[in-house]
């Protein structure tokens, strides 16, 4: 019909972000836009960028350790992890039983809070907002039950080189108990609510695809690799802390669409659980510090490289030591920023609802792009 | 004295009388529904909602609607002045139309006109005039966005919307609201036409831009759609219209399927206004619980949906109406 009017078909640029309701924090997406459809998308990041590497270079190795839980701040507690393990590994420390156990169960607490924002952000950006209350409800458990222990609410900086400062109580145990139970009754919840809701089915089901080629290709890993049907999960193949000693699966989808997505990540909910489930269980007595932890941290000359599974995937942190008190480079490769590599290509092609939908289900937290 | 008695009796008299009572109606409802969305909203997410304005955040409403008043009305550079300043009021006049026509109880109507749920349907169109002025002259491509969606959505959901108003209408024979009612005095059409029913509820919120069918104003994609760029009295005035556009579909369900003003024991305006408010609450418990639908499924869900059970509806009425 166009053609045949002879109107030239022209493309206009759309400007999303750096404020816009959906674009979770400060990220600018500039697109091409024909009609609804989107032929050409730009995300411009940076926004957010505090330069956490150049810091690390002009700070001792326990004055870096606060910047973790600002790096992602939706799962502080794992970042904390791995640059605690790295250093770790620098001085040679081993970390007692009962450390490793307390850290597990509050990494995978945090783990938990991350996804829970997660499904009620993302079902936000689907136009559910009901959803989101009852998940801040449910999250607002663990965070009284992590202010108690570590202080803080969101940016926790709780682990210390050789263990945990503070020990964990009895209360905390049963608080842990009693959420577990809490969240579980929740499910049945969530899946009415949201799971089996047609609308809801519609918008995700076939959308957003990422093929196993170019979760390869581009990096991508945590739920969204998992979602194509790739177990691959650093808890379980390059096993660190006390995760070995801890019975829990990894879930994987089967489509790489939007739903596999939110499933395997509802999915990696319940195995937290039954981690702290495990955890409170049998866990160990002893002391929570290591003995030998010198008062100042100076490692040896050496390269070190820990990598953890955060909520987002992938979270590795290269350290150069030449045998001074700061670390000489550090190097943070987050996860969101491979995942939102793959952004433009996702968005190509689809409608600007689509763009929202997928934004949100590669749940990329852009401070920790701009880091 | 004699000229009063004269000007109180007649057709001038009832006009100001009535426009005066809907003028106030429009307020107060607006305001009331305001404040109750809020509160629906906030209990079914676990939280209270306003508390703090007066009994249970009864008149945080009216002091929103204060704030807004003492808004600064911005006029944005570029926009196209004549039709920014135009459409508020465009969106507002027709809906406050609409309440001429609206039997309350059996005397309580201001004008019981013969083409009444005609003249309903047809201002009810006109508000797609004033979303689309409005994005169209707001220029900024959001509000484009949310206007130009907008004429697609109301246009799709117009055609469902009017053939399910036909089928009740042939099952009365006319299209005067009063006669419709009076021919539910023994059975409520919702329970002869339940088909009818659901589609109009369906095509009444999406006429009303309401989640799960609210893509005009999609905040999550469109910012604010349509009114991007409107600030103070004239954003208060899409409000009033949007709320108020509930009352009329509510109040329309209820004169088409719900016995109007019928009902035991309470006088008929009681009965009416609880029938309305419980539609409300109903299309209120859709917006809190659902997704929103895109932009392309809404579509072809009218298209190739309600369409066509708009259709079989009608002439399995047809055909029965023939039979009996």
């Amino acid at each position: 019909m166009i053609e045949l009017l002879g109107i030239e078909e022209k493309t206009y640029t759309l400007n999303l972000g750096p404020q816009h309701p959906s674009t979770h924090g400060v990220l600018r997406v500039v697109l091409e836009m024909n009609g609804e459809f989107i032929t050409k998308a730009e995300p411009v990041i940076g926004y957010g960028h505090r330069g956490h590497e150049h810091m690390a270079e002009n700070r001792n190795y326990t004055q870096f350790l606060p910047n973790m839980g600002r790096v992602d701040y939706l799962h502080a507690l794992a970042y904390n992890q791995c640059y605690c393990m790295a250093v770790e590994k620098l001085l040679d420390i081993k970390v007692p039983e009962r450390a490793e156990v307390i850290r597990v169960m509050t990494n995978e607490l945090n783990r938990i809070t991350s996804h829970l924002l997660w499904f009620g952000a993302y079902l936000m950006d689907l136009g559910a907002f009901t959803p989101f209350l009852y998940c801040f409800d449910d999250r607002e458990q663990i965070l009284d039950l992590l202010d108690r222990i570590t202080g803080s609410r969101l940016t926790y900086c709780y682990y210390r080189f050789g263990g945990v400062p503070t020990d964990i109580d009895d209360d905390f145990v049963a608080g842990c108990r009693a959420f577990v139970s809490r969240l579980r009754s929740r499910w049945a919840d969530y899946d009415n609510l949201v799971t089996k809701n047609v609308i809801f089915i519609n918008r995700t089901r076939g959308v957003g695809i990422i093929t196993r080629e170019q979760c390869v290709k581009y990096g991508i890993t945590g739920p969204n690799l998992r979602g194509s049907g790739i177990p691959y999960d650093i808890r379980k193949s390059e096993p660190y802390s006390a995760y070995p000693w801890f019975d829990f699966e990894i879930p994987i989808g089967s489509n790489g669409d939007i739903f596999d997505r939110y499933v395997v990540r509802l999915a990696e909910m319940e195995q937290s659980l039954r981690i702290i489930e495990q955890a409170c269980n049998k866990l160990p007595d002893g002391p929570i510090m290591a003995e030998k932890v010198p008062k100042r941290i100076k490692p040896p000359v050496g390269e070190v490289y820990q990598a953890v599974e955060t909520a987002r995937g992938e979270f590795g942190m290269y350290i150069v030591s030449q045998g001074d008190v700061k670390p000489y480079r550090i190097k943070l490769r987050t996860p969101s920023f491979a995942n939102m590599s793959f952004f433009p290509e996702m968005a190509v092609d689809n409608l600007v609802a689509d763009l929202v939908a997928n934004l949100g289900s590669i749940d990329v937290v852009i401070p920790e792009i701009d880091r | 004295m004699e000229l009063v008695a004269q000007f109180l009796g007649s057709e001038g008299a009832r006009m100001v009388v009535g426009l005066i009572a809907v003028i106030a109606l429009v307020s107060v409802n607006a305001l009331f529904l305001i404040w109750m969305e809020r509160k629906v909203a906030a209990h079914m997410q676990l939280r209270p909602g306003p508390m703090e304005v007066g009994p249970h955040g009864a008149i945080q409403t009216v002091a929103d609607a204060l704030k807004l008043m003492g808004k600064e009305l911005i006029t944005p550079e570029e926009v196209d002045k004549p039709v920014f300043w135009l459409a508020p009021i465009v969106i507002f006049l027709p809906v406050l139309l609409s309440f001429l026509v609206i039997p309350f109880s059996s005397t309580w109507i201001i004008r019981d006109m013969n083409v009444g749920i005609i003249l309903i349907l047809g201002f009810s169109t006109l508000a797609v005039l004033a979303i689309l002025m409005a994005g169209w002259s707001s220029n900024n491509k959001y509000a484009v966005f949310g206007a130009i969606r907008s004429v697609a959505q109301n246009v799709a959901y117009e055609i469902p919307l009017l053939i399910t108003v036909m089928s009740i209408i042939l099952m009365v024979g006319s299209f005067k609201l009063s006669d419709i009612v009076a021919a539910q005095s023994r059975v409520w059409f919702v329970a002869v036409q339940p088909l009818a029913f659901i589609l109009y509820i369906i095509c009444a919120t999406a006429e009303t831009n309401r989640a799960p069918f609210d893509i005009p104003e999609a905040e999550s994609e469109l910012v604010a759609g349509f009114h991007t760029e409107y600030t103070g009295m004239r954003f208060a005035l899409f409000f009033l219209a949007e709320y108020t556009n509930m009352f009329i579909v509510s109040a329309v369900a209820t004169v088409l399927f719900l016995g109007g003003w019928h009902g035991p024991i309470l006088p008929g305006v009681i009965w009416f206004l609880l029938k309305v408010y419980a539609v409300i609450f109903l299309l209120m418990w859709f917006r809190w619980t659902f997704p929103r639908v895109r932009f392309d499924q809404l579509v072809t869900f009218a298209w190739k949906i309600l369409i066509p059970l708009a259709f079989v509806n009608l002439l399995i009425t047809a055909f029965v109406l023939k039979l009996r």
